[in-house]
């Protein structure tokens, strides 16, 4: 593996190895693997794991959190050939090599993430040959990833539930987002990220979702347009991880890009509201300016650690939004509040 | 934010190291006493344990070395007027404590109340049943069970959901009376013992899970309601052992994100049930073949694994839980390892940790060995790698059982079929035993079928053995040196397999630029910098600890895992040392691998190194951080061990020469030194073969001291009476060391005289003696089991003196620099010498409190080149400090199934307890309370002696003819005390028809037993059998007359209702 700034790392290769450019971020999650490799927020990414013993489990593909694995490159200290587990199908390597995804094993990734928080995050190439390295750099700094995702077609999910109809604009969220939903009784109507406002609108729907999802917001920018139409409408809004940024982005406030990112299950967030601390699980390298807050709207939560700003509210809205996916404990996690009162405001709308 | 009327707290410490209950207090009191005071918070601490560092009087502003009763707390309670307790850092004794403290309404009557936890609370975790109904009220499944406070309604319910199952007593401490019952017969037993030993009388009956996945999470919250995970555990050993006797790994290793999550959140869900306002561990099983799972158990507490959780995580549980009480919240306490995030930031780890159980079986010859619900083990290991199979050889390499590697010969020995029968029993050896299976070919299948151990553990064995046959083929090449060194293969077992020595594997490997690296443990998987430098070692990683080379560098050397012998006391030297040598400007740098221990706290010593103390391992360090020196004294044994080796590293060694060190543990040198400085010593003849040893002792005249040199806690040590006990002892000496050639015998005789003790530090030119003491048992019984009295208060002053001369003449004749412990034997007014040792003595840490005097301080800045004559203390003997402190050993007997109670040369106790007052009787007769030995004025007596102590127990009893006292005594001495005019009753043996002594003791009449076995191998069954009884029983039986003597002088002689209190602060 070579990094932009010219440093090499040299392992095994492994999975469906390949020559692969990519964004390489860090993951500091000891289990879940499977979910994080099949979260379309990594498309484009490296992930390198910080846990050394990865695979130990094996692959259950009923733990994916969309149809198929999304990162460039997998890149871990030792990948596990004989796993354990009375769900396992598979060995990670098999599913790698089913979805075409490298890995390099072998690799100290204590000392790749020293590395990306002493340098910020940097692009890299995981490649069997470094014999050209103007070449290798080259194509780092051609590496340019088209992060758009989530579903083409609209699609109904929870027909048959008689909860809250809600209209979910999937800008490349996971399966346990939605199951969250419908687990809830809601009807939930999955829209293509570039959807217009009027059709959400015009659909009857009692709250609006903004998922989360890959890459930089303010690329998203026919998005964030009629995410403010959305906002407008006064409905009941939930947007968690890239919608919360689109979201902020369609109220005139800024984003950067973070040094290091925020990628793991063990991330302190406060609310403000009451003081109350909870682990949430985030995916992001963008957060949002809290300088650059317009009128109206306000910080609800920050980070414990680095006091970067974890959510937002919205004047008079009945608004949550937060940088963080609240699902992310399957259902039980102490954040779980969040998607409640989002859902109770949307039957709310409906009864009315 | 604080609550603002905390301002005066009482800390209650854990007492005695008992099996199930170790150091791991001692390292959460410390660490919460600090945090306590840091927040401005006046703090009074008790605990009976003086081996401590909590009961430093530095640690806390006002420190109780006093019996942990609820009558003494209530008295100190008074005294101080705290307004709050903090009992969730003193284990369970702490809670039940508090419990009692609570229910008999002295909390309330003196205006004080409990923090961290609520008495409610302490009662929904400890009490079985509802412990249940709160489980069953928040959704949480438990096992079926039933709480029973009678054998037949426990044998009704057993009846209905079927055999196996497992018993429970509530409220007892590491399983204590617990077991797997697979019949009616075997449930009759164990329950009624279990009945017996809870506090509350209960026990839980449950369904036997064996075989399931036992998982366990650590977790905090704070009174705001936020909770966190600290850490999640997985024991390799499935449902079924102990988790203390298990062998566990953090994280867990073969749970996928759903299982953990679902763990994890109901782990959360149970401590807000609770309202814990702190740390608690919670017990899971897991059915390995679906999504099942059963809560087992919750410690809403700091525990054994909070300190595991803590040292394998770098969060430091206690500090934080002790913030916590006092009202604040875990998002504005920061995270002292990095500085820059908080304690609500749940740690992430980067790599594999394994902890290993350390058991007593080999003090213990005759106990059973195999592992339950009952712990067993003393202490623990725990080591760190990047991989499970690397830390697995750490471990192994840690426990300084004399083995390297999980494969080992003896067991490939046994054979296949053998090996196979041999996986069914779960015992100490049980991963040997598997290594040794894999490597004859049995299948992982079988294996699993058999043990449910999970086969990623399997497979990770598997690896070692496999890498292990390869090498035996003779090729390595680079890439397998750095395979093999990646799976914690040490040189010396990579050598052993290829057939070449350790030295030219080391060569090959560092040719091949294969060395090792140290990476930093930081609670953020290096997501922020860490400020705190612990570190461990790996192969094929970037090297993270770069030395400093600004001060002068001082290597401290841990004593590793806690085992009779060796315990807590070592640690407490360890760490003063480090704090000493931090006073004087020096760089710090300490190893050790014992989780439960202050030594291995991230702020104990400028760096850690959590390794295995052998030369291996320590060359590492060595070489990557080019001590100026090292100091050996203070680790015990396993320090000293690593004496010659530090040596030939080029390692300066501070204090005593190692050549001296030498002198005084090889015997004929030693026997040359005192000829020079005409001190006497018991004779005694050094031998290699059993021939010998008889034809020694033979000219020495029975009876005689057998042992092997270079010992522990005098293991292996035997009184021989006759040429057949000379043969058995050398049988047994032979089979337990390895090389007889490097360590030979040593035959002495056997003086029955009084026993003296002192510590002494010495600076080459003068000495100091804090204090002398004197055992209250003879001769012939270990320093460590006997009842220490300081200060000496029978011998004359002539003897006193002569003492006094003689440790100053061997001193420097050893040319002694630093700690010395020298035993006496006083005999007829003439002083012998029986043993030195050149180091720091388990006696230390508590003649310094007693005394006053910072032994390890003044110690370590003589080690460095100060002397004696420019210090305050002066030299010669110390002054008497006024009090009387008596040092009581406790045993762990009722964990160890069959083992033998009988005080001998052998040391047997896990811990100790210290009485202090001005009045002598009443130090004894707390040194009594503390060890949990009480006998009431009006106690029953069972008598029953061996015929050589009779003439002996007449004239003890006839002291106390008038007393209330009620003997009993089989028919001989039943006759032969009526004959000396002592009244008697008299009860049938054992072997005799009913009733006879087993029925007095199951009634619960019996106070004391006093038995003196047979001396010799020639053991009496019944006395034997009674002693067994007794322990289960829960009935005091001692074994030494004098100890009894004590006992019935202390209960007769102090009045009840008063008890004095001292302040080691002000000592």
């Amino acid at each position: 593996m070579v990094l932009e700034d010219g440093s090499v790392y040299t392992g095994t290769p492994r999975g469906a190895f390949r020559e692969a450019a990519c964004e390489i971020v860090f993951n500091t999650s000891m289990s879940g693997y499977i979910e994080i490799l099949s979260d379309p927020a990594n498309i484009g990414k490296g992930v390198v794991m910080t846990y050394p013993l990865i695979g130990n489990y094996g692959v259950c593909r009923e733990d994916f959190e969309s149809d198929r694995l999304h990162p460039e490159a997998l890149i871990v200290h030792e990948l596990c050939d004989i796993p354990s587990n009375f769900r396992s199908e598979a060995t990670l390597e098999e599913i790698l090599k089913e979805y075409n995804i490298p890995c390099l094993a072998d690799i100290d990734t204590r000392s790749v993430v020293q590395k990306l928080c002493e340098k910020g995050s940097m692009k890299g190439i995981v490649t069997d040959d470094i014999s050209d390295m103007s070449r290798l750099m080259k194509a780092i700094a051609d590496f340019k990833c088209e992060h758009k995702a989530g579903t083409k077609e609209a699609y109904t999910v929870g027909g048959d539930n008689t909860g809250a109809k809600i209209a979910f604009i999937d800008y490349g969220t996971r399966k346990s987002v939605i199951k969250i939903l419908t687990d809830r009784n809601c009807r939930v109507t999955v829209f293509p990220a570039c959807t217009d406002a009027e059709t959400v609108l015009g659909g009857d729907f009692g709250g609006i979702f903004l998922s989360d999802g890959p890459g930089n917001p303010a690329e998203y920018e026919n998005e964030i347009k009629e995410a403010a139409k959305l906002l407008e409408s006064g409905k009941p809004m939930l947007a968690i991880g890239l919608g919360y940024q689109i979201l902020a982005l369609s109220q005139g406030a800024k984003v950067y890009e973070m040094k290091q990112g925020h990628r793991g299950v063990n991330h302190p967030v406060r609310f403000l509201e009451n003081g109350r601390t909870f682990i949430t699980s985030q995916n992001h390298g963008y957060a949002v300016c809290g300088e650059s807050l317009p009128e109206g709207v306000e910080v609800t939560c920050e980070n414990v650690n680095d006091s970067s700003v974890e959510g937002l509210s919205f004047a008079g809205k009945p608004v949550t939004a937060v940088a963080f996916t609240p699902d992310a404990n399957k259902g039980a996690s102490a954040t779980v509040f969040i998607y409640n009162k989002f859902i109770e405001e949307a039957e709310g709308t409906k009864n009315d | 934010m604080i609550d603002k009327t905390i301002k005066k707290v009482l800390v209650i410490g854990s007492g005695p190291i008992v099996i199930g209950q170790a150091a791991e207090f001692d390292y959460a009191g410390t660490q919460a006493c600090r945090s306590l005071k840091e927040e401005g918070i006046e703090v009074v601490l008790v605990n009976s344990n003086p081996a401590t560092i909590m009961t430093d009087k530095d640690i806390a502003d006002k420190v109780y070395i006093e019996p942990l009763t609820v009558r003494t707390l209530e008295k100190i309670i008074e005294v101080e007027r705290p307004d709050s307790i903090l009992p969730t850092l003193g284990g369970q004794t702490g809670l039940n404590l508090a419990m009692e403290l609570e229910e008999k309404g002295i909390l309330e009557k003196l205006g004080t109340r409990l923090i961290g936890i609520s008495a409610r609370a302490i009662k929904m975790a400890e009490d079985r049943q509802e412990f249940k109904d709160t489980m069953e009220s928040i959704g949480e499944p438990c096992i079926e069970s039933l709480v029973v406070e009678t054998v037949e309604d426990a044998v009704d319910f057993s009846a209905k959901i079927g055999y196996p199952v497992i018993v429970r007593p509530a409220y007892t401490l590491g399983g204590t009376g617990g077991g797997i019952a697979y019949s009616e017969e075997e449930l009759r037993e164990i329950a009624s013992n279990g009945i017996r030993l809870s506090r509350v009388n209960q026990v839980l009956i449950e369904k036997c899970i064996s075989g399931w996945k036992e998982i366990e999470y650590e977790v905090m919250r704070d009174s705001k309601g936020n909770c966190i995970t600290i850490c999640s555990m997985e024991n390799v050993d499935p449902v079924g052992i102990h988790t203390g006797d298990s062998i566990v790994v953090a994280p867990t290793q073969t749970l996928s994100d759903k299982e953990c999550q679902m763990l994890r959140a109901s782990a959360l869900n149970i401590i807000a049930a609770l309202g814990i306002r702190g740390g608690c561990n919670v017990q899971f099983a897991l059915e390995p073949h679906s999504f099942k799972y059963a809560v087992i158990e919750v410690n809403p507490r700091v525990s054994r694994s909070s300190a595991l959780a803590s040292k394998a995580t770098g969060f430091p549980i206690a500090r934080v839980a002790a913030k916590i009480a006092l009202g604040l919240g875990l998002d504005e306490i920061p995270n002292a390892v990095t500085g820059k995030t908080f304690a609500s930031f749940e740690p992430a780890i980067d790599y594999c940790v394994v902890k290993f159980p350390k058991w007593p079986f080999d003090k213990f010859v005759t106990a059973k060995r195999e592992l339950g619900t009952q712990m067993k083990a003393t202490g623990e290991v725990m080591s760190i790698a990047r991989s499970f199979e690397a830390a697995m050889h750490k471990a192994v390499n840690s426990l300084e059982e004399n083995r390297q590697s999980i494969l080992e010969d003896e067991f490939i020995a046994l054979g296949k079929e053998e090996l196979e029968k041999r996986l069914h029993n779960a015992d100490n050896e049980r991963f040997y035993v598997v290594a040794a299976s894999i490597y004859c070919g049995i299948s992982i299948d079988t294996i699993y079928d058999i043990t449910k151990i999970d086969k990623w553990f399997l497979n990770g064995i598997k690896n070692i053995v496999d890498m292990e046959k390869h090498l035996m083929e003779g090729k390595c090449d680079r890439e397998t040196m750095l395979k093999a060194k990646k799976l914690g293969l040490t040189d010396t077992v990579i050598a052993k397999n290829l057939g070449i020595t350790a030295e030219a594997v080391k060569n090959m490997r560092e040719m091949w630029g294969i060395t090792p690296a140290f990476s930093l443990v930081d609670t953020c998987a290096a997501e922020f910098a860490a400020q705190t430098p612990y570190y461990y070692s790996d192969f094929g990683i970037k090297n993270e600890s770069n030395p400093a080379t600004n001060r002068r560098k001082v290597l401290v050397l841990g004593s590793g895992p806690i085992r009779i012998g060796q315990g807590i006391e070592f640690d407490y030297c360890s760490v003063h040392c480090v704090w000493a040598l931090k006073q004087l400007g020096c760089e710090t740098i300490i190893i050790n691998n014992n989780p439960e221990t202050v030594s291995t706290d991230f702020d104990v010593a400028d760096k850690l190194y959590f390794e295995p103390l052998t030369p291996e391992f320590v060359r590492n360090v060595v070489e990557l951080e080019k001590p100026d020196g090292a100091i050996v004294q203070f680790g015990g044994q396993t320090a000293i061990k690593l004496t010659k080796a530090l040596t030939e590293m080029g390692v300066r060694i501070y204090g005593t020469d190692a050549d001296d060190v030498d002198a005084a543990e090889d015997r004929e040198l030693f026997d040359e030194t005192l000829e020079k400085c005409g001190i006497p010593r018991p004779k005694g003849k050094t031998v290699f073969t059993c021939e010998e040893a008889i034809e020694a002792a033979n000219q020495l005249g029975y009876p005689v001291l057998v042992r092997p040199s270079y010992v522990l806690g005098g293991q292996g040590m035997q009184i021989a009476v006759c040429d057949e006990d000379i043969r058995e002892f050398m049988g047994i000496i032979t089979k337990t060391v390895k090389e007889l050639n490097e360590h030979p015998v040593l035959v002495d005789k056997y003086l029955m005289g009084e026993e003296v003790e002192v510590d002494a530090i010495c600076d080459g030119e003068e000495v100091l003696i804090p204090g002398i003491m004197e055992h209250i048992d003879r001769a012939g019984i270990h320093s460590g089991d006997s009842i220490s009295v300081y200060p000496a208060n029978r011998i004359s002053k002539s003897v006193q003196d002569t003492i006094v001369d003689y440790t100053n003449r061997l001193a420097k004749a050893l040319h002694v620099v630093g700690m010395m412990n020298i035993q006496f034997i006083v005999m007829d007014n003439k002083v012998y010498i029986i043993e030195v040792n050149p180091r720091s003595s388990r006696t230390v840490p508590y003649i310094s409190k007693v005394t006053g005097i910072p032994a390890i301080a003044i110690a370590t800045e003589i080690m460095l080149g100060a002397k004696l004559r420019n210090m305050p203390y002066g030299t010669g003997l110390y002054r008497n400090s006024g009090y009387y402190a008596i040092k009581m050993p406790v045993f762990s007997f009722e964990k160890i199934r069959g083992a033998d109670t009988s005080l001998g040369p052998e040391m047997k106790s896990t811990g100790e307890v210290l009485g202090i007052s001005r009045n002598y009787n009443e130090a004894l007769l707390k040194a009594f309370e503390g060890a949990g030995v009480s006998l009431p004025k009006d106690g029953k007596i069972i008598v029953t002696v061996c015929d050589k102590d009779k003439p002996e127990i007449c004239q003890l009893l006839k002291r106390f003819k008038d007393s209330e006292f009620k003997f009993y005594a089989t028919e001989g001495t039943q006759k032969l005390l009526e004959h000396e005019g002592i009244k008697a009753t008299a009860v049938n043996k054992i072997s005799e028809e009913s009733p006879n002594i087993l029925d007095m003791l199951h009634n619960g009449e019996v106070s004391l037993i006093i038995n003196t076995p047979t001396h010799g191998r020639v053991k009496s069954r019944d006395g034997f059998k009674l002693r067994r009884i007794a322990v289960e029983a829960g009935v005091t039986c001692i074994t030494s007359l004098d100890a009894a003597r004590s006992l019935m002088e202390s209960a007769t002689m102090v009045e009840n209702d008063t008890v004095t209190l001292t302040n080691i602060a002000e000592l």
